[in-house]
């Protein structure tokens, strides 16, 4: 289990091989980059602050972690945040699953995200022309992490 | 006690990041807590929005969860990391 809350860039291609190293059972392996964008919701974005509830951040990853492992027979995961202060362009998110075999390991990844964009506890504020703006939660997140409660 | 933690635009919007409040009997669960702060009036009516979180030592929950006497508890708005 790995989870690392930071405010250091990370770097997504030396995650990914250190996932494959740690087992070689592993035949597979996903990953997801989230990067900052420069632009949102119509406005350009020069830069966010990432804030978020020290303690329950990681408490709340883990439990997500779990919960992956309960339904996908997962062998590594990674999953890293960053906080503070964050450029265009920068990676914000790297989560990266891996399993003997390709399904489980690209469910595990897409789970993991829904479930981490509607239940851990980031909030972003975005600096634009026109000031700072927190951003707001969007339904097409909650509708993605809702498809998982089927199973 | 009851240590209560107000996060993101909230925070901003209450001028507080948290606070420390009494125990008493009536805060029989989280939406009782809330109550208690909106009668506040002014700035509090912001936890009187729809899509609220709120979490209890730490680990998110509904607003019927019951409360305890030094509990942790976190109002927020919607999440959006990721």
């Amino acid at each position: 289990m790995s989870i690392r809350i930071q405010v250091e860039a990370f770097d997504a291609g030396a995650e990914l091989n250190a996932l494959h190293a740690a087992n070689l059972g592993i035949g597979a392996v996903v990953s997801f980059v989230g990067y900052v964008r420069d632009f949102n919701d119509g406005q350009a974005v020069a830069g966010m602050l990432l804030e978020h509830y020290p303690g329950m951040t990681e408490k709340a990853l883990a439990k997500i972690e779990v919960e992956a492992r309960e339904r996908w027979p997962l062998l590594t995961v990674e999953i890293i945040h960053r906080v503070g202060v964050l450029e265009p362009g920068e990676p914000i998110v790297f989560v990266g699953t891996s399993s003997a075999h390709r399904q489980a390991a690209f469910d595990a990844c897409a789970f993991i995200m829904d479930y981490l964009k509607t239940r851990a506890p980031f909030w972003k504020k975005e600096r634009t022309p026109e000031g700072e703006r927190w951003v707001e939660g969007r339904c097409s997140d909650q509708q993605a992490a809702q498809r998982w409660d089927k199973f | 006690m009851i240590h209560v933690q107000y996060f993101a635009r909230y925070r901003e919007t209450l001028g507080i990041g948290g606070e420390q409040l009494a125990w008493q009997a009536g805060l029989a669960n989280l939406d009782s807590l809330r109550e208690h702060l909106l009668a506040r009036g002014g700035v509090w009516a912001v936890l009187a929005e729809q899509n609220l979180m709120c979490a209890r030592n730490q680990e998110l929950c509904g607003l019927d969860t019951e409360l305890a006497d030094g509990d942790e508890v976190a109002f927020f708005p919607t999440v959006t990391g990721g």
